[in-house]
């Protein structure tokens, strides 16, 4: 199965950092930018999909209605999208199947986040039925402890050291040093890793990587519109893929912010865990393999959980993945490049605007336009993510 | 001036009086139509697909399992976590893999055990044990409990 392709037109970047300023200003300024990269008018946009913020107020919850009132109404239809680190891949995914049902020609995808300092923590309140809420009551487990028991495993079961897992934010932070847009941009030594106070064991505070704000952006259009756009020459990056599949029951892996696994007692497990699931509906819809990718944006929302994506995505066996970095084959001149942008390492997660991120530095490596951080010839690319609460996030460009 | 013993949430394990002798347990529901569990209880309907109209029934889990992975906390959790200690006192967080049910549960790990003494695929135990404690103007103390893990030491093990 492969189905039919969307253009991408324009894509747009406010830089991450810890501004401090409102979402809707970053959120603006990545727009601007993306309608500027594809030559597009704002008013000639038919569709906008906003992926929304959690933290800033009712503008955050109806992301795409505030984005276009800031960017000035022009009576189009809007859809916001929540799938929390997946959110910006709804959107994105919104955006594409009005286009390619005929409702519109030429949609913007917009998310943004101001984030408060530390650890990301639930909705304030007494909410006895919300297991965001009850596990940090009942457990003290915040997000770095999920992240922290994935890596333990691969240190028991895969013979990963806390060196592998440094070697991960080494290469990243090399890969961000030229990313303009990157809040991180300085090299970071294997021994300023293990200097860095633990957080939750094996993982360090420099294996975790921090909250931001920032704001991305993407024009996507029909490929017809594209054409007539571009004087009747093709676009030169297209969508070919967006997975935004759910687990399957029974989910036997321990996720983000549940207390226990589904139980695999009764109903057989399913071939493909949750991770693995998230991929490979990006390739099938894609009509690609693993073989196929050249360069891959993938969460790194902790050094241990990148290598948790290659081996997730196919670019290697289970417990392999520790072998591809060491060997080189995912860094920048390596054979399959891993966050050419420096990734989460360099950026901190701007929640809403982190999968959409993606999407805006892969475009970049398929035109060949990363200035210092090329992935040479690169024609395909995957970006993978996870969202809380069930949300798959992969996306595939070809050119 | 006296303690009194309350569960930290309602409905989730079982709460022996003292020195009744019974061990305590989670509880959980069972589809008694695909043999499947849930833990916390599921009340609503079966989550497993095609079983909607399955009857559940309340039981205990087992109270043994086998590691899965562990880490621990050395940094004080944010709001809803209520401090035990100032300052901090790291603790350790472990998921457990109940072999029956096929689950894997998660559970603080009890007081003054190290991810040093832990290792995957180990033999761990359901205990109960204070999470936070309360005293009020009177002097009266309420013990919020709650399930934890710790590891099953070798004469335990031989026993079982």
């Amino acid at each position: 199965m492969s189905v039919d392709q969307v253009a991408v037109l324009g894509v747009g970047m406010h830089p991450w950092g810890k501004w401090g300023r409102n979402f809707v200003e970053y959120g603006v300024a990545a727009a601007r930018d993306a309608l500027g990269d594809a030559g597009v008018d704002w008013r000639d946009i038919g569709f906008v999909a906003g992926a929304d913020t959690m933290r800033n107020g009712y503008p955050g919850y109806v992301a795409g209605a505030t984005f276009a009132q800031a960017l000035g109404w022009t009576g189009i239809p809007v859809t916001s999208a929540y799938g929390a680190c997946a959110s910006g891949t709804m959107a994105l995914e919104a955006a594409r199947q009005r286009i390619l049902s005929g409702l519109c020609d030429v949609a913007l995808v917009v998310g943004a986040d101001t984030t408060p300092k530390g650890f990301l923590k639930p909705n304030s309140g007494e909410r006895g039925d919300d297991p965001d809420w009850l596990r940090f009551r009942l457990l003290g487990a915040t997000n770095p402890t999920y992240f922290a028991l994935y890596a333990q495993r691969r240190v028991d079961l895969y013979g990963a050291t806390p060196e592998d897992f440094a070697a991960v934010k080494v290469k990243n932070a090399r890969h961000g040093l030229a990313n303009p847009n990157a809040r991180f941009r300085k090299e970071v030594t294997a021994d300023d890793v293990a200097a860095s106070p633990m957080v939750a064991s094996p993982l360090r505070l420099l294996d975790i990587c921090a909250t931001s704000d920032g704001g991305a952006a993407v024009v996507l259009s029909s490929m017809d519109y594209a054409r007539r756009h571009l004087s009747g020459a093709d676009p030169a990056v297209r969508v070919a893929a967006v997975s935004t599949v759910t687990p399957t029951f029974p989910n036997t892996v321990i996720e983000m912010p549940n207390f226990a696994t589904d139980s695999a007692a009764g109903l057989p497990v399913p071939d493909r865990s949750f991770k693995q699931a998230i991929g490979a509906a990006a390739y099938e819809q894609a009509g690609l393999g693993p073989d196929d990718v050249d360069v891959a944006e993938v969460y790194d929302l902790s050094t241990a959980l990148e290598l948790d994506w290659y081996e997730d995505l196919g670019f290697c066996g289970p417990g392999e993945a520790e072998k591809l970095l060491r060997d080189g084959a995912t860094t920048l001149g390596g054979r399959l490049p891993v966050n050419p942008s420096g990734g989460l390492a360099c950026f901190g997660e701007a929640v809403p605007a982190q999968a959409l991120a993606q999407v805006c530095e892969l475009t970049w490596q398929l035109r060949g336009t990363a200035a210092g951080r090329q992935a040479e010839g690169a024609r395909v690319g995957i970006s993978a993510n996870q969202g809380l609460f069930g949300h798959g996030s992969s996306v595939i460009l070809t050119r | 001036m006296g303690t009194t013993r309350v569960p930290a949430i309602d409905g989730w394990f079982t709460m022996p009086a003292e020195g009744s002798g019974e061990a305590p347990a989670l509880i959980g529901t069972r589809c008694t139509g695909s043999g499947t569990y849930f833990f916390p209880p599921e009340r609503v309907m079966s989550r497993a697909p095609g079983f909607a109209d399955s009857a559940l029934e309340d039981v205990t889990l087992s109270t043994r399992g086998r590691l899965w992975s562990y880490t621990d906390a050395n940094y004080q959790p944010p709001e809803p976590y209520v401090p035990v200690t100032d300052p901090h006192i790291p603790f350790c967080i472990a998921a457990v893999e109940l072999e029956a049910e096929r689950m894997v549960v998660m559970g603080q790990v009890t007081a003054g055990v190290t991810v040093e003494d832990l290792r995957v695929g180990m033999e761990m135990e359901l205990v109960l044990d204070t999470l936070f404690s309360e005293t009020d103007d009177g002097g009266d103390t309420t013990e919020h409990m709650i399930w934890k893990w710790r590891p099953v030491t070798a004469d335990e093990g031989s026993n079982r």
